[in-house]
């Protein structure tokens, strides 16, 4: 589960991590009031979606007076915000950041996430901070200090102080930069968090170190012992499809092709994205049913992948193990009927009552078009799409 | 001879007395050898009862002393599964096989951690189980669709596992054992460890290898097998049309900064000089065209 810019922040100032003082709004009242309440000279206003690159899609401005706060806050809340992580339709601003401004001596990185290969957590460090980590990481990997985190000690102070001067931190500044590096991990370990960004952790003038952005997304299997957590999910940011989905314990992730998916399991469901595109078309979505896939879930399952409006095709293929391919074929058969499926739909069956199954959609009088292996679903489907061109 | 498990296997289901531990238990008991082998079931609170004639008590260590069990699967739920890990770690056990979907990463961090320097291996979690065809069953694989044979099977993902089963049973190559590695981040056996037992078997002469996208573990395996393995290794990876940053299901099956893309193993995999496929219709074929 991923939050917004001021919810992570909360949360590292919760474990006494320094950050600039900031409110969140909803509104241009509330930012100009934001603004006055901040006082000072300089403000910063921020676009609080969840994807990365705002500043680069004009989601950050600066602002010199109050009335610089009401002009951007208007032009940014209710924005279409792209950036390279929303792709091109962006994601509407609904939220701000009001920040005072901050005095920016050195702008560094820190990040954590789980590494699968010491099944530890790794502190990444960098004196590059403020760009994007993955291009410091592709051009000069040598700028990125690793410390992978003994579980039983936590971050140690000798490792966190090596990785503050490697990083360009002066002396003086080591003991903050220490205290900081162990609450970002007591913050990543206590929330179960799947990663944790500072970027940039700046270097003030007079020698601080604050945490000018944050990002923290959390795991999703630890999210029942965290209901503070869970009650900043923002629904607005997730797409209505996926959620939908979760309600009756599917799987479902939005693409960009027209051949609807339906599956029994992840790597499968991949594999069913992949064999459709080699065949040359492409996947409008994954959608793994999961274990107990019965008539209620195939035909809930049917009703989201046809809110989709390109969508030309619907495939469905299961394995049955211990699902049954006749339990399946009754499940396709009602949802059929249910939704009154107009689009062509091409379903392979392998498995428990194989036999059983195929004949039960053979019988039922719908125009079910049946396939006996991958192959032949997708070379069907994909020639099903394109004759409805 | 197999990989892992055998006919000797002695078993202690943790997570007996639920639903998805009872179904299993049963499936496991029903099939070839299963009868003698699922001898145990563990439940502090129902000690002493039995399950359908499997004595059930309150701790691994005790189940283990009174039955001979060496190898557990687990059902317990989410919360407490990693503890029940952390149990059979701590009885000595040669084998913990962890079926549970959605343990937190944390959690298994900590297990891991714990299980450095114990002799116990862990296969999963998040995982379909271990088989050995015509001997054992353990987990939730349907165990009709093998039979036994001399071709080894390693993989993340459980349904994907039984599709590249059901291409080699087309093809009438029956398998020597089919171990599902999970789904998730941090986990016990990776395919590199899956393969070494493979290559020492010496009733395996080949492996299908099935991977995913996320992580490093194919890349791994594959660069053990070009200076390592001794029989053919064939390969799949799921996940060609997976987008950057979007979860497949598995919490381990994401593409991050640029990490962990099918095209990049697949890449690796064959420079190794492992036969890919990026159909996965044809793992069956792929492998039966790499046998002396």
């Amino acid at each position: 589960m991923k939050i917004h810019e001021y919810q992570a922040k909360e949360v590292l100032r919760n474990f006494g991590v320094v950050t600039p003082k900031g409110v969140a709004c909803f509104s241009v009242d509330e930012a100009v009031s934001a603004a006055q309440t901040l006082g000072g000279k300089v403000w910063v206003v921020k676009a609080q979606i969840h994807a990365g690159g705002r500043g680069m899609g004009g989601g950050v401005k600066i602002a010199k007076s109050i009335d610089d706060v009401k002009v951007l806050a208007g032009q940014i809340l209710g924005m279409q915000l792209v950036t390279h992580q929303t792709g091109p339709q962006g994601q509407k601003v609904r939220r701000l950041l009001v920040e005072e401004g901050a005095d920016i001596k050195a702008e560094l990185y820190v990040g954590m996430v789980v590494d699968r290969g010491t099944q530890r957590v790794v502190l990444m460090a960098s004196s590059e901070g403020g760009m994007d980590i993955e291009e410091v990481a592709a051009h000069a990997p040598e700028k990125i200090h690793k410390v992978f985190i003994d579980p039983g000690t936590g971050l140690k102070d000798a490792e966190a102080d090596e990785v503050a001067r490697k990083i360009g931190i002066p002396d003086t500044s080591v003991p903050q930069a220490r205290s900081i590096l162990k609450a970002l991990y007591e913050a990543f370990d206590k929330t179960d968090a799947s990663l944790a960004e500072i970027n940039p952790l700046i270097l003030t003038g007079s020698g601080g170190i604050v945490a000018l952005d944050a990002k923290f997304n959390f795991d999703d299997n630890a999210l029942f012992r965290h209901p503070e957590i869970l009650a900043l999910r923002d629904l607005d940011e997730e797409d209505p499809a996926e959620i939908e989905a979760s309600k009756f314990g599917l799987s479902y992730i939005s693409l960009d092709g027209n051949i609807g998916c339906l599956v029994n399991g992840a790597g499968l469901a991949m594999a069913t994205m992949d064999v459709i595109k080699l065949y040359g078309a492409e996947p409008a979505n994954f959608l793994d049913v999961g274990g107990g896939a019965d008539a209620k879930k195939v035909t809930e399952a049917f009703k989201i992948m046809l809110k989709n409006p390109g969508l030309k095709a619907i495939l469905v293929n299961i394995f049955g193990g211990i699902m049954k391919c006749d339990t399946i074929a009754e499940g396709v058969i009602t949802a059929s009927k249910a939704v009154q499926l107009k689009v062509p739909l091409v379903v392979r069956m392998k498995g428990t009552n194989e036999d059983l199954g195929k004949k039960m959609l053979a019988e039922s009088g719908l125009p079910i078009i049946s396939a006996e292996n991958m192959a032949e679903a997708a070379q069907k489907i994909v020639a099903a799409v394109k004759g409805a061109r | 001879m197999s990989i892992l498990i055998n006919k000797n296997t002695r078993i202690v289901t943790q997570g007996i007395t639920g639903n998805t531990g009872q179904y299993h238990t049963r499936a496991g008991r029903d099939y070839a050898n299963g009868k003698n082998c699922y001898v145990a079931g563990v439940n502090p609170r129902k000690a002493g009862e039995s399950f359908d004639g499997i004595p059930i008590f309150a701790t691994v260590q005790e189940a283990k002393e009174k039955t001979g069990a060496n190898v557990s699967v687990i059902y317990v739920p989410p919360a407490g599964a990693a503890g029940a890990i952390d149990e059979a770690v701590e009885a000595g056990l040669d084998l913990v096989i962890c079926i549970t979907e959605g343990i937190p990463v944390r959690d298994m961090i900590l297990t891991r951690y714990k299980m450095q320097g114990k002799r116990t291996i862990l296969v999963g979690p998040n995982c379909p189980g271990v088989i050995t065809p015509d001997e054992v069953k353990i987990g939730i694989m349907p165990g009709h669709i093998h039979k036994k044979g001399r071709i080894g099977v390693v993989s993340r993902s459980g349904t994907l596992t039984y599709e590249a089963v059901g291409q080699l049973m087309e093809l009438g190559l029956g398998q020597s054992s089919c171990v599902g590695t999970g789904g998730d981040p941090v986990n016990g056996l990776k395919h590199i460890d899956v393969l070494k037992m493979f290559n020492e078997d010496p009733d395996t002469d080949a492996v299908i290898m099935v991977g995913e996208i996320g992580g490093s573990d194919e890349e791994t395996a594959a660069r053990w097998v070009k200076s390592n393995m001794k029989k053919p290794v064939v390969g799949f990876i799921a996940g060609v049309t997976a987008p950057e940053g979007k979860r497949m299901g598995h919490a381990g099956a994401i593409i991050s900064g640029g990490k962990g893309t099918a095209q990049e193993k697949l890449a690796i995999m064959e420079e190794c000089g492992i036969k890919v496929t990026r159909n996965p219709a044809e793992m069956g074929k792929l492998l039966k065209s790499v046998l002396k």
